[in-house]
């Protein structure tokens, strides 16, 4: 199909060409995000709130419920707090040096990108499973870390290692040094520089690739179920526990609970977007 | 201050080499830091299940990736990966065109959704399509008379494999396609190239970097998908039991040495993986970079 001249002259005018008919293109995006997004998070929160918002509050707010929201949000945060510190390490250790090694170091940030979740967990199974040297060495010791907390804590560590690596990485590569270089010469110390013009720059990064590690965290579910034990009030999180409440028919103590993470999850979504949104809208004007 | 390795530097020329040096003094705690926190983290727990995968011996290893469930659950698997990767990676395009280079009512909407995904709990999204195709399930009673069974058989395995994994494709091309513009794309089609003309000779080559690293995001995505297809596909033996499935029940079956075996050859999957990955990601800045240079 070729364009007539008056459709050419049209889009042109417009600033925009659709050369693979504007509702080809529309349609297919439409019903893809439609079917595949947007109709299981109705069906969700439509039986999340069927039965009025007492039943909803009352389900979500359940003790047990309510225990497994907190631990989630606190390993959750616990877990964003080392990534800030080390990822940000990470990506400056990848950009700013070149030591032997770094291409490896450089492709294992993905890894968790690319292993099953579920595999993770049993990796941390083999290694400090009881029956394992490194944790009956560590269990000897009094220190356990397959069916408790730790073991949570470890598991998200390595499912969110890339996140703030990742988005920190590439805005560090941008910024060419010039600032940094300008400072040292005028005499400021590497610390005072690395706060005062390096640490503004990426802040941005960071909070991106934190507030996105945070909500990965808030949902993993493959690497903890084999490693927390799911103990109620002590090592249940909220993902493990929805799937406990699902498994035992309690549909809608688990819409419940579902419902206040993805409200969590969208709101965090809107956080980044607004970011990156604010981000582009700077380079745009700059 | 840091030195640059090029001897012949023009004053107020720094290059990206000038800043990126071996390190000195106490910058090699830095690097001894991350190098053994990365290496603690993620490498350890990796060669304990290489370790206790082998320990079994390679013939065993062979005889738990070959017994029967093994097999059927790593085709399934396969099948299913491909199937939604496909389907991820043509919507996906669709969509990153229709993001970047379409504007109407309702794109913001559309942008608002496409990550969310991503942070859903695989366990909340394969709730989310129990309860759509579910024995209460909203299209319950229409796939009922049609005599399809979609919760618990391999079309609910499928859609919710699609929905972990339907951002990453369209995530990775949309910069790609931001950077590019509309310039060539406009200058083919009013030169006479068709529509597919278009897509095929200047889009499609644009992207492909990105594409190939966001297909293989998607790819192992899908792959490794757990709680989702637990939820909606219940893990029946045989039916709807894929690889990941089949590592959990030899868990909680207590054989661990299925369990590390399987495990191990995802891993290694992944790692195959992964090098794809690094290997796009590095062609497309290298094209970057070239475009940035030749403006």
């Amino acid at each position: 199909m070729t364009a007539t001249r008056a459709q050419i002259e049209r889009g042109l005018r417009v600033g925009r060409v659709h050369p693979w008919g504007r509702w080809g293109l529309r349609g297919a995006a439409i019903v893809y995000i439609g079917a595949i997004v947007l109709l299981p998070i109705a069906a969700l929160v439509e039986h999340g709130l069927r039965d009025g918002i007492e039943v909803f509050w009352r389900e979500a707010t359940a003790p047990v419920a309510l225990a497994a929201l907190r631990l989630t949000l606190g390993t959750a945060a616990v877990v964003t707090a080392v990534n800030i510190v080390l990822g940000t390490l990470t990506a400056w250790v990848l950009v700013r040096y070149r030591f032997a090694g770094r291409a490896w170091l450089d492709a294992l940030v993905d890894l968790p990108f690319a292993i099953p979740t579920l595999v993770t967990g049993v990796c941390l199974v083999a290694l400090y499973g009881p029956h394992r040297a490194l944790g009956a060495w560590l269990e000897a010791r009094g220190v356990s870390v397959l069916f408790a907390r730790p073991g949570i804590v470890l598991a998200l560590l390595f499912v969110t290692y890339p996140f703030v690596v990742r988005s920190v990485q590439p805005v560090l590569m941008e910024i060419d040094g010039v600032q940094e270089e300008a400072s040292w010469t005028l005499g400021a110390s590497k610390l005072r520089t690395f706060f005062r013009i390096t640490l503004p720059a990426i802040a941005p990064g960071i909070s991106t690739g934190a507030l996105l590690g945070f909500a990965r965290a808030l949902g993993e579910f493959g690497s903890i179920v084999v490693v927390a034990g799911n103990l109620p009030y002590r090592t249940l999180t909220a993902p493990v526990y929805i799937f406990g409440q699902i498994e035992s028919q309690e549909t809608r103590s688990a819409s419940a609970v579902s419902v206040v993470l993805l409200a969590i999850s969208f709101v965090l979504m809107l956080a980044v977007d607004w970011r990156r949104e604010r981000e582009e809208s700077k380079y745009a004007a700059g | 201050m840091p030195q640059g390795k090029a001897g012949a530097r023009l004053p107020g020329q720094v290059s990206e080499r000038s800043i990126a040096g071996r390190p000195r003094g106490w910058e090699w705690a830095a690097v001894g830091v991350v190098v053994s926190y990365a290496g603690l983290l993620l490498a350890g727990p990796l060669a304990a299940i290489f370790t206790g995968a082998v320990s079994s011996g390679g013939g065993e290893l062979i005889g738990y990736l070959t017994s029967a469930d093994a097999k059927r659950a790593l085709v399934l698997t396969l099948g299913l990966t491909l199937g939604a990767t496909t389907i991820n990676t043509v919507f996906g395009i669709a969509l990153a065109l229709v993001l970047t280079r379409d504007d109407f009512r309702g794109r913001r909407v559309l942008n608002a959704l496409v990550d969310l995904p991503l942070a859903v709990s695989p366990v909340v999204a394969g709730f989310a399509w129990l309860l759509l195709f579910g024995r209460e399930g909203w299209f319950a009673p229409a796939v009922d008379s049609l005599g399809v069974q979609v919760a618990f058989a391999w079309p609910g395995i499928l859609l919710a494999t699609i929905f972990v994994s339907a951002p990453l494709v369209a995530r990775e091309i949309i910069p790609v396609l931001m950077h590019a513009g509309v310039g060539q794309e406009q200058a083919a089609y009013t030169l006479g190239a068709g529509a597919w003309r278009t897509f095929r000779r200047i889009t499609l080559p644009n992207i492909r970097w990105g594409l190939m690293h966001g297909v293989s995001l998607a790819f192992a995505r899908a792959m490794g998908e757990f709680g989702a297809v637990l939820v909606i596909g219940g893990g029946v033996t045989g039916v709807t039991e894929t690889a990941t499935l089949f590592i959990y029940r030899s868990l909680d079956d207590r054989r661990e040495a299925a369990a590390f075996a399987v495990s191990l050859l995802l891993a290694a999957i992944s790692f195959g993986v992964l090098l794809v990955m690094k290997y796009s990601h590095r062609e497309g800045e290298g094209a970057l970079k070239r475009r940035k240079g030749g403006e």
